[in-house]
């Protein structure tokens, strides 16, 4: 008996102590793209927001917590982030961070929803934010917020009058296509070629020489890193010579590495960039290539800045909250003087979608180059 | 197929053994050290070592004699496995491959032609050429082939049966290497590229005729050319449909394969 009962108090002294070890930290699970078609996106998001959980937790953490972030792949795959997804809300999540793909998020925030965990994504589909879900968050532009940049590029820096388009069949891609084709329309400017092609394709020899037969004055191409990197090469070796523009998922650096030579040339708008001619984003690419060995794309900087508008947003609040963390978030403006881990001034709107300084970029000689810099949108856009 | 005529091995891992060459190449270089080309040699003798000798030795030697279904399915695990490996211990993303030959383009009569191409299309010549003499020219092919047709009679005439065999491993672990070298440039080295090399390859043998090398090559070039032919001209998001209809069709009125030879055995 009364070995009995020290064995209960030991087991009852052990579950104290990992009840007090639980509450020295707060949990935000990284649910992420780690293989599939998204790796690329989704390893660097994850070592975007390790980075910046690494620094908080050496400066003592979140309000005296340390940040704990289990990493679970959703393998790209909608139905598995769902399943993790549920399960890192089983684990008494304050946020759940990612995923990136747009198709994945669509299925599984409705969970995040429903358990009332804010969610920091890197999707960029546009209809993400159309649902009325108060607890998801961007961390860069929504579709709606970056394709009238590029239709603005198109009319009037390359004044094309007709564009072929290639775009990948997923809901990143769907989304993307029906908002280009929407601003193009606006714009006056015809869609002379409108192609899908497959997430985790391989050979794009057939869709260049539809692009080719098209005869459009440039050639936007709206598909994932992956994907890009290849069509770019196919593109090179088919010789096409029009323009090729695209968003970040074609002028990021992983992609440029991928695309070698063939990369060179391809311009476009890029919402957030590892090359973004600001010292704050220069420093943090140095940190990046110094704790990783590669050097970050976008979704590195998505991952990051996430982490941080957590932190601030937290501290503002002075407690761990999570129905007040997302109330906070929405038309939250944090600047760089007062967070410098956020790392240019980021505004989330009334729907968490992000407002914030964007780029024209060109890749020249493997690396990317800023040519110009756009101002934030203020919800504006200029048609 | 070279493997199911001389030890009636079917090897659905087939594909991963196209893509795991070209990682040997990337680890070569990023760990060893080694330039572009060494590691080419030394990812050719590990891709020997590991796809050949060991693949025969541990897993089509122990497994076969209880079957073909039983290696089937060791050699789908066996294409799990490596592709787990490599996404665990190399990447999960794609990794660009350098290409050993140039990258420019040619005009010929007005149309661009990339050098790639006409290095692939010639290096793939050139193998298959070499192959069919090595089969059909020399002592050691006609071995093979006897091996491959009655092997209990080819050893009581005196033929090493089982060396013949490892031979054919060899073989197909040197040509994996370089469908490997030659399609990584264009794919990029990635864990999952074996699944759709393998299942085309696959599709493509039994459409050209199994039982027949000339048959498997004509059987890719027609999947090859239908594949882009469709995609360009009716219909990219059908792409993927065709081979299976083609294998269908194939199956249904002509077993054999279109360049096959029908085989009868008795039961």
């Amino acid at each position: 008996m009364r070995k009995c009962m020290q064995l209960m108090a030991g087991a009852a002294l052990a579950f104290a102590a990992a009840l007090g070890q639980a509450q020295q930290t707060v949990n935000m699970p990284i649910v992420i793209e780690l293989s599939g078609a998204g790796a690329v996106s989704g390893t660097n998001f994850r070592d975007g927001a390790v980075l910046a959980i690494e620094e908080i937790n050496a400066k003592g953490g979140i309000l005296g917590r340390k940040i704990n972030a289990p990493q679970s792949d959703t393998q790209s795959n909608p139905g598995t982030s769902r399943a993790q997804v549920q399960k890192a809300i089983d684990g008494d999540p304050y946020v759940i961070l990612g995923p990136v793909f747009s198709g994945s998020v669509k299925v599984n925030m409705i969970l995040c929803q429903q358990a009332e965990v804010p969610q920091i994504t890197g999707a960029e589909a546009a209809d993400i934010k159309q649902v009325g879900n108060p607890y998801i968050f961007r961390t860069s532009f929504g579709q709606q917020m970056s394709m009238p940049k590029i239709a603005n590029y198109i009319r009037d820096g390359l004044k094309a009058k007709s564009v072929a388009l290639l775009w990948v069949n997923n809901d990143f891609g769907k989304g993307g296509r029906d908002t280009f084709i929407k601003e193009m329309a606006a714009r006056s400017i015809k869609v002379v070629s409108d192609i899908s092609t497959e997430s985790g394709q391989v050979d794009f020899a057939a869709d260049v020489v539809k692009l080719k037969g098209a005869n459009a004055e440039a050639i936007f191409v709206y598909t994932n890193e992956e994907e890009s990197a290849r069509f770019l090469r196919e593109a090179r070796k088919q010789g096409i010579t029009q323009p090729l523009i695209g968003e970040t998922t074609l002028l990021g650096q992983k992609v440029i590495d991928m695309a070698g030579p063939a990369a060179n040339g391809a311009r476009g708008h890029v919402g957030l960039t590892a090359d973004a001619p600001l010292p704050a984003v220069a420093a943090w690419k140095e940190k990046f290539v110094k704790r990783f060995g590669y050097v970050p794309d976008h979704n590195g900087i998505k991952g990051y800045t996430g982490v941080y508008a957590v932190k601030y947003a937290t501290q503002k609040l002075g407690k761990f909250d999570r129905k007040a963390l997302a109330k906070t978030l929405h038309g939250l403006t944090i600047r760089p003087e007062d967070e410098p881990g956020i790392l240019m001034e980021t505004t989330w709107d009334a729907n968490g979608d992000v407002d914030r300084i964007s780029f024209l970029a060109e890749v020249v000689e493997g690396k990317q180059k800023i040519v110009q810099t756009l101002p934030k949108l203020g919800n504006k856009l200029d048609k | 197929m070279l493997l199911w005529q001389t030890s009636q091995t079917i090897n659905f891992a087939q594909g991963e053994f196209v893509m795991v060459p070209a990682f040997f190449v990337l680890a070569a270089m990023k760990f060893g050290g080694l330039s572009f080309a060494a590691a080419m040699v030394l990812a050719l003798v590990l891709s020997l070592a590991v796809l050949g000798v060991l693949f025969k030795r541990l897993v089509v030697d122990p497994v076969l004699p209880h079957g073909v279904l039983p290696l089937v399915i060791s050699t789908i695990a066996l294409a799990l496995l490596m592709k787990e490996s490599v996404k665990e211990f190399y990447a999960a993303d794609a990794q660009p491959f350098p290409a050993a030959w140039a990258t420019t383009n040619l005009e010929l009569g007005g149309a661009v032609v990339s050098v790639q191409n006409l290095v692939i299309i010639g290096a793939a010549l050139v193998a298959v050429a070499a192959l069919q003499y090595f089969l059909n020219g020399t002592r050691t092919g006609r071995q093979m082939q006897a091996t491959a047709q009655n092997p209990t009679l080819a050893r009581v005439l005196g033929i090493p049966v089982g060396r013949m065999v490892l031979y054919t491993f060899l073989i197909n672990a040197a040509l994996c290497a370089l469908a490997s070298f030659l399609v990584s440039p264009i794919y990029l080295a990635k864990f999952t590229n074996g699944e759709t090399l393998g299942l085309v390859a696959f599709v493509a043998a039994i459409v050209g005729g199994f039982n027949q090398v000339r048959g498997a090559i004509a059987g890719g070039l027609l999947l090859g050319v239908l594949d882009n032919f469709v995609a360009a001209y009716w219909s990219a998001q059908y792409r993927a449909a065709i081979p299976l209809f083609l294998l269908i069709a194939v199956i249904l009125w002509r077993p054999q394969g279109l360049f096959g030879r029908a085989e009868e055995r008795t039961v």
